[in-house]
């Protein structure tokens, strides 16, 4: 534990990715393989199954301090982080716990799911009473799931291929999917041999830059290959050794959600591996992304829903084919054969994501501007002669959407509407990512139908951090996509910005709270001159 | 009743003795329980402290200010108010200012730390019918540790940085910060080089009787010739200035009671925090409330929604008292560190000072 909290606290003192990198490497070097593979766990943004209400360590920690529950909450609103709040208050006096990671996760967290309240709130303070301050921390971000240090599983691997010596797409593709914090799986992880790719295991996606400039700067169209952005889910499609999976970017297997595209995935050659869009579709075109929301987070698919939602798979990049990595050959071969494949017998749910063809860039930009039509988000624009990246590799693949104004958000404040909309939490505040705290950026009133209205309302109620008068702070946990149609700077606005006529465009489901938007990213959108360094948005590729 | 002290636009008023205690405007006659300029400001035509903090405050108030000065513990008196100083803890020549008069007692207690500090004298109770109490830091979140632990973090910091080849470079208000920094950090770790409003301060505090270890004036530094192990202390109001480009290579680290929240040190982007408070942290105000025998607690600044809802629950006649007192400023000590607001005071002292981050 000590060991993994000295981490913690190098990477938390600096924001420099090199002295990340090297604290990670110093971590591994020294690290037994049973913590080095529960560190990797949660430094790549890894959860553990919740194994108790965050409100047992509140009443744990107001009992062992006396304060009163309000002292509490001022307290949190000081700090804005609850296991934090909670170390920063515990009265025992600090020791240091020697005891191995793996040891605290593996006998202790997973037993408190066993036990009743008085225990579990016994056993909590037990080990508080083990650890000093910033131990105390760490357990507390580990027992309630939130573990954010600014380092992405990028950097993680990174840092594990440095100290091995390993290729980092190597490592990265042995990160991907699903696997065990084990010994073994950090030794596979890290072995010479990189023959033995599980046949489950998706290759990590690439990713695109959204285009800032104008596409002229790219060079000429000839070389880049044109497609539409889908509003989907990214996903790859992977038909290995007779068996089948369906990758969303999350890492999610996601092929229980769309059953129906399972027969077309067995259609598939064997060795292939597909990189598309998953979309709701429908006599050729696309269905609104509404339609396509109502089929997320379903274990099970009713009939109804099949009929009036189906599925389609939009495939635009062949990552393998016959058992070999095709990922290093150039995208007009890749295409080529992409379309060759989809060509060579009749898929139902499969088919191949159109090309956007223009002579020229303004050509281009005119198709553009039947996107929305299309239901896409805009175009995309790839390299024809550029292999297939690992993560967001730079002058590969760009995203050129078409309304520059939208920006996921996160809910942070709600107030009651009035007249139809009385009692109800309908006036929101939203906030995008500034030195890791969100900062209040907007305030949208509409755009969300009567029943996600009422949805969030009851998110609000049950999650409700502080009130101040008629306002409400929330759990930072709900992420909207915002559209607006003018942005300036603005003295008045903690964000330094104000937008002209926000609303909400759609509620991401699909999306956690570390996936919005940076107000740097908000404030490239400036015009130029005033704008900020641009910093690349975490949100979506298609 | 007719209050023995009063809050009006000027500061916290005495009428039994005519005079301000920490007036924020210019007053005849001004009382002051410490030199940081929030506390004692310009303009007044005398100002009564401590013998201990008069060389301070005459940097900082100018050498026309008309100064006078008691023994901790001398009572003097004004008006019909007997007035007497008391050690507050918090930087040289701090103190408590206890009013009596008609029977009744106040006690004001400026900013103060029950922690011992060797560069002043140490904080005492002082019994009062009410307290007026700073609780800049007035949350349970805020609960220092022993200072011994802080500054082995600290040398142990500056180890590292020396044999990385890095200059240390630590940030702490100029006037009582910076002094604790250096009587507390091992000497024998690198030679220590002083940020020119600081270097002037030490001088004041040697002349006092504190003993701080050797310093040089920061705009000697000589990059070429200088030895590994280098420490710099500087007020934070230096961060990111181009006085820094001087010492190369630096690792950057806060010495303040914010320190303690994750957000707070992240958002001043210096490599390390290091929670080091001259304030009363909760537990001490817990101690120093009830050692006053008070039964009447004002809080000036900080959070004293909290502080007040809690003591009252506690039983005791607790309240807020709006004064423009600042404690230690979280979000922009540029502005609000002492020496951003004095520096013509300082300008012997502070020659090589970055003039545009001073004052912004």
């Amino acid at each position: 534990m000590e060991r993994f909290s000295r981490l913690y606290r190098d990477l938390d003192s600096t924001t420099k990715t090199n002295a990340k990198v090297d604290a990670l490497k110093a971590y591994f070097a020294e690290a037994p393989p049973e913590d080095a593979a529960w560190a990797i766990y949660f430094l790549s943004g890894r959860k553990i199954k919740r194994v108790l209400p965050t409100r047992d360590l509140v009443d744990r920690c107001l009992r062992a301090t006396d304060l009163p529950y309000w002292l509490f909450e001022e307290s949190y609103a000081a700090v804005g982080d609850l296991a934090e709040t909670i170390a920063l208050l515990l009265p025992f006096e600090e020791r240091t716990s020697d005891r191995p990671l793996h040891e605290w996760v593996e006998d202790e967290i997973s037993v408190l799911r066993h036990l009743d309240e008085a225990a579990r709130g016994e056993a909590i303070e037990r080990a508080w009473r083990a650890m000093d301050r910033s131990q105390r921390f760490v357990w507390n971000k580990l027992l309630t799931g939130e573990f954010r240090v600014g380092v992405s599983q990028r950097l993680v691997t990174r840092a594990l291929a440095e100290s091995a010596g390993l290729d980092i797409a190597d490592v990265a593709h042995r990160m991907m999917g699903p696997w065990e914090p084990t010994p073994s799986f950090y030794k596979r992880l890290l072995s010479e041999d990189s023959g033995d790719v599980e046949i489950s295991r998706p290759y990590p996606f690439c990713l695109a830059h959204p285009l800032q400039e104008e596409p002229e700067t790219l060079g000429g169209v000839k070389d880049w290959l044109a497609e539409w952005k889908w509003d989907g889910i990214r996903a790859q499609a992977i038909h290995r050794r007779g068996e089948i999976f369906l990758w969303s970017r999350g890492e999610e297997p996601v092929l229980e959600q769309f059953p129906e595209l399972a027969a077309d995935l067995q259609r598939l050659p064997i060795g292939t591996v597909l990189d598309g869009e998953a979309l709701a579709w429908k006599d050729d075109a696309a269905l609104p992304f509404g339609t396509l929301q109502r089929r997320l987070g379903r274990k099970s698919v009713g009939k109804k829903l099949l009929a009036e939602a189906p599925m389609a798979f939009l495939a635009f990049d062949l990552l393998e084919y016959d058992g070999e990595d095709w990922r290093q050959r150039p995208l007009r071969e890749r295409r080529a054969k992409l379309e060759e494949l989809l060509a060579a017998q009749t898929f139902e749910r499969f088919r191949l994501s159109p090309v956007a063809v223009g002579e020229s860039w303004d050509a281009l930009a005119e198709l553009r501007r039947e996107s929305r039509e299309r239901r896409t988000e805009g175009l995309m624009l790839k390299r024809l002669d550029g292999p297939y990246g690992v993560g967001r590799t730079t002058g590969l693949w760009w995203k050129w959407k078409i309304d520059p104004y939208t920006i996921d958000a996160v809910l942070l404040y709600g107030q009651k509407g009035h007249g139809r909309r009385a009692n109800l939490f309908t006036d929101y505040t939203f906030g995008v990512w500034e030195n890791h705290q969100l900062v209040p950026f907007a305030k949208a009133y509409s755009g969300l139908t009567d029943a996600e209205i009422r949805e969030v309302d009851k998110f609000i109620r049950q999650n409700t951090l502080e009130k101040f008068g008629p306002v409400r702070s929330v759990k930072p946990e709900l992420v909207f996509e915002l559209g607006f149609e003018n942005i300036q700077r603005s003295t008045r606005h903690k964000s330094g910005i104000a937008v002209r006529f926000p609303r909400i465009l759609r509620w991401r489901k699909d999306k956690s709270p570390d996936q919005a938007d940076f107000l740097d990213t908000v404030k490239s959108m400036l015009p130029e001159g005033t704008g900020a360094s641009q910093a690349e948005a975490p949100g979506d590729e298609g | 009743m007719s209050e023995l002290l009063k809050v009006n636009d000027c500061g916290i008023y005495c009428a039994a003795g005519d005079f301000y205690i920490d007036p924020w405007r210019p007053v005849p006659r001004a009382v002051v329980t410490h030199a940081h300029s929030d506390h004692a400001r310009w303009g007044c035509q005398s100002y009564l402290t401590t013998e201990e903090g008069r060389g301070v405050l005459a940097r900082r108030m100018g050498s026309d200010a008309v100064i006078e000065t008691v023994r901790y513990g001398q009572t003097v008196t004004i008006g019909s108010a007997t007035v007497s100083l008391h050690p507050a803890g918090h930087i040289l020549g701090s103190a408590q200012v206890r009013v009596e008069s008609g029977g009744d007692v106040w006690v004001v207690s400026g900013d103060y730390k029950i922690e011992p500090d060797p560069t002043c004298t140490p904080w005492e109770p002082v019994p009062c019918r009410t307290l007026v109490s700073e609780c800049t830091f007035g949350l349970p979140i805020y609960r220092w540790s022993d200072s011994r632990a802080v500054f082995a973090e600290i040398d142990a910091w500056r180890r590292r940085n020396r044999d990385a080849g890095r200059v240390s470079v630590l940030f702490g208000y100029s006037l009582g910060k910076a002094q604790r920094l250096l009587a507390g950090v091992d000497p024998s770790i690198g030679a220590i080089y002083c940020h020119g409003s600081v270097q002037g301060l030490n001088a004041d505090y040697r002349a006092a009787g504190i003993p701080l270890p050797p310093t040089e004036y920061a705009g000697t530094y000589d990059k070429k010739k200088a030895e590994a192990g280098a420490l710099v202390v500087a007020p934070p109001s230096a961060l990111g200035s181009s006085w820094m480009r001087r010492f190369g290579d630096v690792s950057t680290a806060f010495a303040s009671g914010w320190m303690a929240v994750r957000g707070t040190r992240r958002r001043r982007n210096v490599d390390k925090g290091f929670v080091l408070s001259d304030h009363v942290d909760w537990p001490g105000l817990e101690v120093a409330v009830k050692e006053s025998g008070a039964e009447r607690v004002l809080f000036t600044h900080g959070s004293t929604y909290a502080a007040s809802r809690f003591f009252t629950e506690k039983g005791l006649d607790a309240g807020a008292l709006k004064t423009e007192y600042q404690g230690e400023a979280e979000e922009s000590e540029g502005a609000l560190d002492a020496d951003a607001q004095a520096p013509d005071a300082e300008s012997e002292a502070n020659a090589d000072a970055p003039s545009s981050s001073q004052e912004s």
